[in-house]
């Protein structure tokens, strides 16, 4: 297993709301050899603001670079966010002298400066390229052979290329990869790189939920037993709001959603308690029983 | 920009549009601005439209429709217009665009001068709010925090808001923020 030590960059969603991803990222990264430090300080990293004002969003960016360069390690998140965000401003700012001098004397007012000497990964390019899938399938002590699942990327994970760049928008296949290491089938389905609809709500709960709605009935036609997301708010979408979908479109889904790392710690040995499937609001005993009757 | 121009235009993009309500320079402000370089090279395809996934279920939101309307120099129903804010920033529209325009970039310049005009959905007062007071764009509710520890979680790092609102110093649009009172963290 390779060696490898990141600077956990935590996000505020995970905290807020969803501990589950939280908990079982850490159990799967622990057994993989990957060895976390936890930041002393950190912020919002921005993304939410720059809707409203670039500026502010450079600046929460910086200042969260700035910290984690005084640790001196490359950061990792579980939110693809936080991750999009941390990337394309540490290449925009390493880039652009004059914005950079701008924004660091925003930062000084804090004694803090940027000096872009460290890297972000999200937890599914980590996964990829620091652990590496032939290790994942070794690591795995009991195949998901009885699971049929589909995938969610998100869009931030992918999009803009530009920044992000290490799978293709288009036809993503590092999730895939990454399920299908566990010994599950990962089935194809309409529409699978479409925007989940987090962003709209608050703004068109209407607009958001439908398009939700919709990726879950295409789910549902290919009789996936479970979704698989790597982002908190996919995740809030897909499982805390299914119930909600549920009722307002007069239907019946029932498709559990997990974190990636909860259906890899299932496949690691570990148990769904200790993979914190308590958090989790879609009912998951039956493809819980699946997997316990596969082991048998 | 024009004086008479329509208080507010809510999601009619119909209305018949008058000479007055032109503001011919809007164009050369807006390509200035990081992010919205590119939107000249717009040649009005239609593929961000028709790739969004915003406007296959909302009978408003159009991108093309923004950046035509950005072009033609409609400052005030732009900024004004709600449907602004509908774009879910999932950047299909920017990866697919086949004059490079970054299209998601430009939704975002747009929606930028809005809010220095204070026109701001509250979901966004709400996070700039939660930023300042917390350092975290949600209020993490004290019982979260302790949660963590029964959980088998590190404790959660410090926010910092002190430090946030020194880096956010002098910064157009907090300044706003605090003017109109609208983010309830006082600086």
């Amino acid at each position: 297993m390779p060696n490898s030590k990141y600077i956990i960059f935590l996000g505020c969603s995970i905290p807020y709301r969803v501990s589950a991803y939280e908990i079982s990222a850490r159990k799967v990264l622990a057994k993989l050899g990957v060895e976390l430090v936890e930041m002393p300080e950190f912020n919002c990293c921005g993304l939410p603001l720059d809707p409203v004002s670039h500026e502010t969003m450079l600046i929460l960016a910086a200042r969260n670079l700035a910290l984690a360069e005084q640790q001196g390690l490359p950061i990792l998140t579980l939110c693809p966010g936080c991750a999009g965000t941390l990337k394309k401003v540490n290449k925009i700012l390493k880039e652009d002298k004059l914005l950079r001098e701008q924004i660091n004397g925003h930062l000084k007012e804090s004694g803090l400066e940027f000096k872009g000497t460290v890297t972000t990964k999200h937890l599914l390019q980590l996964l990829k390229e620091d652990v590496g899938v032939d290790n994942i399938r070794e690591a795995v002590v009991k195949p998901l052979t009885m699971l049929k699942v589909a995938e969610h990327n998100g869009c931030h994970i992918l999009r803009p290329k530009e920044y992000i760049g290490f799978d293709d928008p288009e036809d993503p296949q590092t999730l895939k990869t990454l399920i299908e290491a566990t010994g599950a089938t990962c089935l194809d389905y309409m529409d699978e790189t479409e925007c989940c609809g987090a962003p709209s709500v608050g703004v068109s709960d209407k607009v958001a939920l439908q398009l939700a709605k919709d990726k879950l009935s295409h789910i549902k036609q290919v009789e996936a037993m479970a979704l698989i997301t790597i982002c908190p708010f996919c995740h809030i979408m897909y499982d805390t709001n299914e119930l909600r979908i549920e009722k307002m479109f007069n239907e019946v889904y029932g498709i559990p959603v997990l974190h990636y790392p909860q259906l890899l710690g299932l496949a690691l040995g570990m148990t769904p308690e200790e993979l914190a499937f308590n958090e989790l609001r879609v009912n998951t005993s039956k493809i819980i029983k699946l997997v316990n009757e596969g082991a048998k | 920009m024009a004086e008479n121009a329509a208080p507010v235009v809510k999601d009619d993009m119909k209305e018949p549009i008058k000479a007055s309500e032109i503001d011919p320079k809007f164009k050369f402000e807006l390509v200035k601005m990081h992010g919205s370089e590119k939107l000249l090279k717009c040649f009005q395809c239609g593929t961000c439209t028709s790739d969004c996934p915003v406007a296959r279920y909302s009978d408003t939101y159009r991108p093309r429709t923004l950046l035509r309307m950005s072009m033609l120099g409609l400052k005030d129903r732009v900024l004004k217009s709600e449907t602004l804010w509908l774009c879910a920033a999932c950047f299909t529209c920017t990866d697919r665009c086949p004059q490079d325009v970054e299209v998601a970039s430009v939704i975002r310049v747009l929606r930028n001068l809005a809010a220095e005009q204070g026109i701001v959905p509250q979901v966004f007062k709400d996070q700039c709010g939660s930023v300042l007071e917390s350092g975290y764009a949600f209020k993490i509710p004290d019982l979260r925090i302790k949660k963590r520890e029964s959980l088998g979680l590190p404790p959660l790092p410090k926010g910092n808001p002190e430090s946030v609102k020194k880096s956010l110093k002098g910064v157009a649009f907090m300044k706003h923020m605090e003017k109109k009172g609208d983010c309830n963290a006082k600086q």
